[in-house]
């Protein structure tokens, strides 16, 4: 039981940093309908330019300062240069140049501070919490627990500016309707530039995240591809789905790992292990079949 | 040039307020909509833009609020002025805080905003403080007090009369002086219309709201409005005050079904209309 409750208390953790990065494709997706593939990259920007700046002599906070200043022109531009010139084309049209965009910015981004791997010293150990390790014997990382709360407090912070800001409102007013947006004289570009904006913002986040547990090195932007089943779990347009889709898939695919592959070998023989790498791609493809738009995805409103 | 064939009354020559002269519309660059159509609103009047499906009203009130060009339509020819000011060029954004709103058709609320949210985002385009954003929501409220029972309710799930005073009330919270309001009367119950078209009469009266008003409903339209203008094939055929269209046998016949000279059939009627449009 204890192991049990172990695994999934880890599982749950790690899903936080995969909500992190469904964060920043559900905000663009809502207010855009874009999906923006170019998310991971951005990950793996904002981790990159973190360390590229301590490098450069930079302490944490300003290094931290800094990759946001980065990050938010970064999306300015790209609202600018990119989606700007696309907008009434088609959503594939706009996919593909989101995708143009992720090799672009993995190409760039290492020629300006370096490819090699480095580590990212955040100062906040990854290791067991005695406290928790002595009362009910159950490893629970340090890291994971701040990693959680920071989540924790980036959804709750997004989630009243959404609900409570006139800028918030607008941006949902867009995510429903363009053209009444347009209409009421709210200017799709500023908003889009927000959005862009914030959802470089939390890249930064899940970048420092991501980037102190694995290292900064090029295979964050396949984080990306870990999110594309919490997106379908939690459905994408919504942030406490992205939260939940993240925790599923986190607890989910670690349980997966430990426990199917006897159940699997008493069936078929055989060796089962990195059932972690796919299970979560399973579950995604089992939601499309019984509940395409997520589990909080926003259904289409029709009147009869 | 638009031709005129039946003025019934002087056209309206009053102060120009908002002025469209003579404009020419191409839907991705090779459908012409519009071939060239000239109006005129004079200050503090409703006037009503009429005509059948696919005449160009909807066409008209875009290129005056510059929505045409998100669906790849362009003003080629002619100038749109506002108070003496060129306004063609300008973003939605820009013509909004001017004080020129369109309402467009088909009711498009935010479905899943509240309906007080999707009047909150009406004021979008004014930096106002809160007392002053909580004074608009009240005077809106005061002409829609069924808005105000159903404030909490997203507005997908309320009713078409609901969605449509949802979004006369939405252009209202950002101040305008002047709504280009269109088909308000699509699909709804004879009863609810006439509510709207009150409510309209009554900001008119009271706000000081200038309209320009595409309907179908032609009978409905007239009653409320001071002028009207009757499109065809994106030419403006006819125009002239309410009354006087309202009582205009063409008119009457086209478009209201009815005939001095006893019943027609349908065939007399589609052929009497076809070889009018000829003489335009």
């Amino acid at each position: 039981m204890q192991f049990f409750l172990e695994v999934l208390i880890g599982g749950l953790l790690s899903g936080v940093m995969y909500a992190l990065v469904a964060l920043g494709f559900v905000l663009i997706y809502k207010a855009s309908g874009v999906f923006n593939f170019a998310q991971g990259a951005m990950v793996y920007l904002a981790a990159l330019s973190v360390v590229g700046c301590m490098e450069k002599g930079a302490p944490l906070w300003l290094a931290i300062i800094l990759a946001f200043v980065i990050m938010t022109l970064f999306g300015i531009a790209t609202e600018k240069f990119v989606l700007r010139k696309l907008v009434n084309q088609p959503p594939i049209a706009l996919f593909m140049a989101t995708i143009g965009l992720a090799f672009f910015i993995e190409g760039l981004a290492p020629m300006v501070f370096g490819s090699d791997p480095r580590a990212l010293d955040l100062g906040i150990v990854d290791e067991p919490i005695p406290a928790i390790l002595d009362a009910w014997g159950i490893v629970i990382s340090k890291f994971d627990l701040v990693a959680a709360g920071v989540a924790a407090l980036l959804v709750t912070t997004l989630a009243l500016f959404f609900q409570y800001t006139r800028i918030g409102r607008a941006l949902r007013a867009v995510a429903d309707d363009h053209q009444a947006a347009l209409s009421i004289g709210i200017p799709l570009q500023h908003i889009w530039a927000i959005v862009w904006g914030i959802a470089g913002f939390v890249a930064l986040v899940a970048g420092l995240m991501w980037g102190a547990r694995n290292g900064v090195q090029f295979a964050l932007t396949f984080t990306a591809l870990k999110a594309l089943p919490v997106l379908i779990i939690g459905g994408f347009t919504s942030v406490p789905g992205a939260i939940v889709g993240g925790l599923l898939i986190g607890a989910s695919e670690k349980l997966a790992e430990i426990y199917l592959p006897p159940v699997m070998q008493s069936l078929f023989g055989g060796n089962f292990g990195g059932i972690e790498g796919w299970f979560p791609y399973v579950l995604a493809l089992f939601f499309l079949l019984v509940r395409p738009e997520g589990l909080f995805g926003e259904k289409h409103i029709d009147r009869v | 040039m638009t031709v005129a064939t039946a003025p019934t009354e002087a056209a309206p020559a009053v102060e120009s307020y908002l002025t469209v002269n003579n404009i020419e519309v191409i839907y991705d660059h090779v459908i012409l909509v519009l071939k060239g159509v000239s109006l005129n609103v004079p200050k503090g009047k409703i006037v009503a833009l009429l005509g059948a499906n696919g005449a160009g009203k909807t066409t008209t009130l875009k290129a005056i609020s510059n929505l045409l060009r998100a669906e790849r339509g362009d003003v080629t020819k002619g100038s749109v002025e506002f108070k003496g000011r060129r306004v063609d060029q300008l973003s939605p954004n820009e013509l909004v805080k001017r004080g020129v709103i369109q309402v467009m058709e088909g009711r498009h609320c935010f479905a899943h905003l509240t309906l007080e949210e999707n009047l909150l985002t009406g004021a979008y385009t004014r930096s106002i403080s809160r007392g002053e954003l909580k004074q608009s929501l009240e005077k809106v409220y005061h002409y829609f007090p069924r808005l105000k029972t159903r404030r909490g309710s997203q507005a997908g799930y309320t009713s078409g009369g609901e969605q449509q005073m949802c979004v006369i009330g939405r252009a209202l919270m950002a101040r305008p002086e002047m709504i280009l309001l269109d088909e308000p009367s699509m699909g709804l119950a004879p009863q609810i219309v006439e509510e709207i078209f009150e409510i309209v009469k009554g900001l008119n009266g009271q706000e000081n709201v200038s309209f320009l008003l595409a309907e179908q409903n032609t009978m409905m339209a007239l009653r409320y409005a001071d002028f009207g203008y009757i499109l065809e094939n994106g030419r403006v055929v006819m125009e002239g005050g309410a009354e006087g269209l309202r009582t205009n046998e063409d008119v009457k016949e086209f478009y209201l079904g009815i005939s001095s000279s006893g019943r027609k059939s349908f065939k007399d009627i589609k052929h009497y209309r076809r070889r009018k449009r000829w003489l335009s």
